[in-house]
């Protein structure tokens, strides 16, 4: 089904289903055109890989969807709601999730108040302030940390975890949020190889019932888990399509993969 | 869930042991006119402890604290005033039943600002409103904007000018320099006798435990663990749902809130108040006092004030004009040494080897530092 979707995404370019549109999509710093008008479809259930060179603007775009910056000009629509004039945490609220490159943790805080500040509930100033630590959210915190692989460290302080669990930590983040989109920013970075299978094993269970965007530069990870790939050069889109096809394109060999 | 309870614990302890430092041993120890001071110190207390969640937990720097110190003591003052400018004991000015200072400016009309200050309640919602509203008009559109950082701490310290200039500037409505002085009574209850004043050293110091708990509230609630992460990862928490502006906004109007209070019970227990609390000075000695104490401690904010407000008493009953140096002096040690201040050491220093003679339990009193007391 996900690969029917993902072969279908091309030719129903208006159809109204697509979890994510993002149309014409530009912003230019001082006259410089990070993303230049770019257009691409995520479906629901999707597991899109974005790729490209170092400055081809894959992370400029994950920051434009989640409102982290401000489009010059063009739409993303998310279940047909513009996110480009919403505020990021509405953005959060709508169903989007970020995952930053740099594992983007409570330091001083423990594993267990790390994900629970991640709970969706009590998100105001004064719902913190009443939020009471229920039954739901232990057992919710719980069934994250074990997902995770961090169920005996829930007391410790985020700053002694290693470099993996600290990504998987921001994982588990977002995961609790439950949203609908989850945007990571290569999360296999800087993992020793065991870690790195440990993810991808993470990444396949949590990727289910969500589209997600990926990005990512290790290839070996990336025929594992896409659906599709968007291959991006210098803001704009190079080649599109599933892994096989992408890796054959000569455009794509010679920015790219050829290094 | 034995492991959670235990700061609990030991901030029960903490706040028992400051209590019985400030309402039992102090005033056993020390002379009225000591225990007056003492009282006048820990009125600055309620600024630190308010800087110790607004800059320690949250991480905002604000070098502007003192305008809400003086919003809430010039509040209390204005009530004071109008109390002792009866049309009785002002009957020789050319406008009987206004306060002196503004006879003295050719002023014949209580100004329109001044009327609420005739009751009672309405004063003692001014003392906190007031900074409170302030601190929300001023941080609001900030922190909307993302200025943080040096950039807030600066443009607070300009405010702290800004507000000297304009009560040193208004004399005939604010006294002026000289401040709001000659006040006697409090609905009627004559606050310069010695027994008036150990009164309210006892309601400031339960005040001051109040606000603590209060703090300790705030804390222990998840809002207080959404401000420690908010130090930590801005982004994070912004793209975790949640609107960081309208959190610092909050925090940054309790600490001004506590400030009011203390600025309030500062003019009851000194008898008037002037510019000379609000300006740029104070408000860097009230940071310095918190970073002394440790600007993580709600506890080692109060024995840090305590302390600095010792050492600069005996020090400038000695050596007026070298204090300012060993202020500034004090401040870059605390900076470059011991980040965490007194409660920093405390917990390196002293905590371990109370756990360790506990046992492995380790169930022990916390923050306090060794109490500075004379």
């Amino acid at each position: 089904m996900n690969a029917q979707a993902a072969t279908n995404v091309i030719t129903d370019q208006m159809g109204p289903d697509f979890l994510l549109a993002v149309e014409g999509l530009t912003v230019s710093f001082d006259g410089f055109k990070a993303v230049d008008d770019l257009s691409f479809y995520v479906d629901e259930n999707e597991i899109r890989v974005i790729i490209g060179p170092n400055g081809a603007g894959k992370t400029t775009v994950l920051d434009l969807i989640c409102g982290r910056t401000k489009a010059t000009s063009g739409s993303v629509k998310f279940k047909n709601t513009e996110l480009t004039r919403l505020k990021e945490y509405e953005i959060v609220r709508a169903g989007v999730g970020r995952k930053f490159q740099n594992p983007s943790i409570y330091e001083d805080l423990t594993v267990f108040e790390n994900l629970e500040i991640s709970f969706p509930r009590g998100r105001g100033v004064f719902g913190a302030l009443a939020f009471k630590r229920d039954a739901e959210v232990i057992g919710r915190v719980e069934e994250v940390a074990q997902t995770i692989f961090l169920a005996d460290q829930l007391h410790q302080r985020a700053e002694y975890l290693s470099h993996g669990q600290k990504q998987w930590l921001e994982i588990g983040m977002l995961l609790i949020q439950d949203p609908e989109l989850l945007m990571l920013d290569e999360p296999v970075a800087g993992m020793s190889v065991a870690e790195r299978k440990k993810t991808a094993e993470l990444l396949n269970t949590i990727i289910k019932d969500r589209s997600v965007i990926v990005i990512e530069h290790d290839m070996k990870f990336v025929e594992d888990i896409a659906h599709k790939v968007t291959v991006l050069h210098q803001g704009k889109i190079l080649a599109e399509g599933p892994m096989a096809k992408v890796q054959a394109d000569p455009k794509v060999i010679e920015v790219y993969l050829g290094h | 869930m034995t492991q959670a309870l235990s700061p609990r614990f030991k901030n029960l302890i903490g706040l028992l042991l400051l209590a019985v430092l400030l309402a039992v041993v102090l005033p056993l120890v020390l002379e009225p006119f000591r225990l007056n001071m003492v009282g006048k110190y820990l009125t600055y207390a309620f600024v630190a402890v308010g800087l110790v969640l607004c800059w320690g937990n949250a991480g905002i720097l604000s070098l502007g604290q003192g305008v809400f110190f003086g919003l809430g003591g010039y509040a209390m003052a204005m009530y004071l005033k109008l109390q002792s400018s009866t049309l009785e004991a002002t009957k020789i000015q050319s406008t009987p039943g206004i306060p002196d200072f503004m006879d003295w400016n050719q002023i014949t009309e209580l100004p329109f600002f001044w009327v609420p200050f005739k009751s009672l309640p309405l004063s003692l919602l001014a003392v906190v409103l007031v900074p409170m509203a302030f601190a929300f008009i001023v941080s609001f559109p900030m922190f909307k904007r993302r200025v943080g950082g040096v950039y807030f701490a600066i443009i607070t310290q300009a405010l702290a000018a800004i507000m000297t200039i304009l009560i040193v500037g208004q004399q005939g409505y604010t006294g002026g320099i000289n401040g709001i002085t000659d006040l006697r009574t409090l609905a009627g209850w004559d606050i310069r006798t010695d027994s008036a004043k150990t009164i309210l050293y006892f309601v400031n110091v339960a005040l001051l435990l109040g606000a603590i708990g209060l703090c300790l509230l705030v804390r222990g609630s998840k809002l207080g663990r959404i401000l420690v992460a908010m130090r930590d990862k801005e982004d994070r928490v912004r793209f975790s749902g949640y609107d960081v502006a309208s959190f610092k906004v909050f925090v940054f109007c309790l600490a001004a809130a506590l400030a009011g209070v203390g600025g309030a019970m500062f003019t009851l227990q000194v008898g008037f108040m002037s510019p000379s609390f609000v300006g740029i000075v104070p408000s860097i000695e009230m940071v310095i006092y918190t970073a002394v104490g440790g600007r993580l401690s709600l506890f080692g904010a109060v024995y840090g004030t305590l302390l600095v407000n010792w050492a600069k008493t005996s020090f400038s009953e000695s050596f007026p004009e070298l204090w300012l140096f060993g202020l500034g002096a004090l401040f870059i040690a605390v900076v470059l040494l011991f980040p965490n201040g007194l409660a920093g050491l405390y917990r390196s220093h002293v905590e371990p080897r109370i756990d360790a003679f506990l046992g492995r339990k380790g169930r022990s009193g916390s923050t306090p530092a060794p109490a500075p007391a004379e």
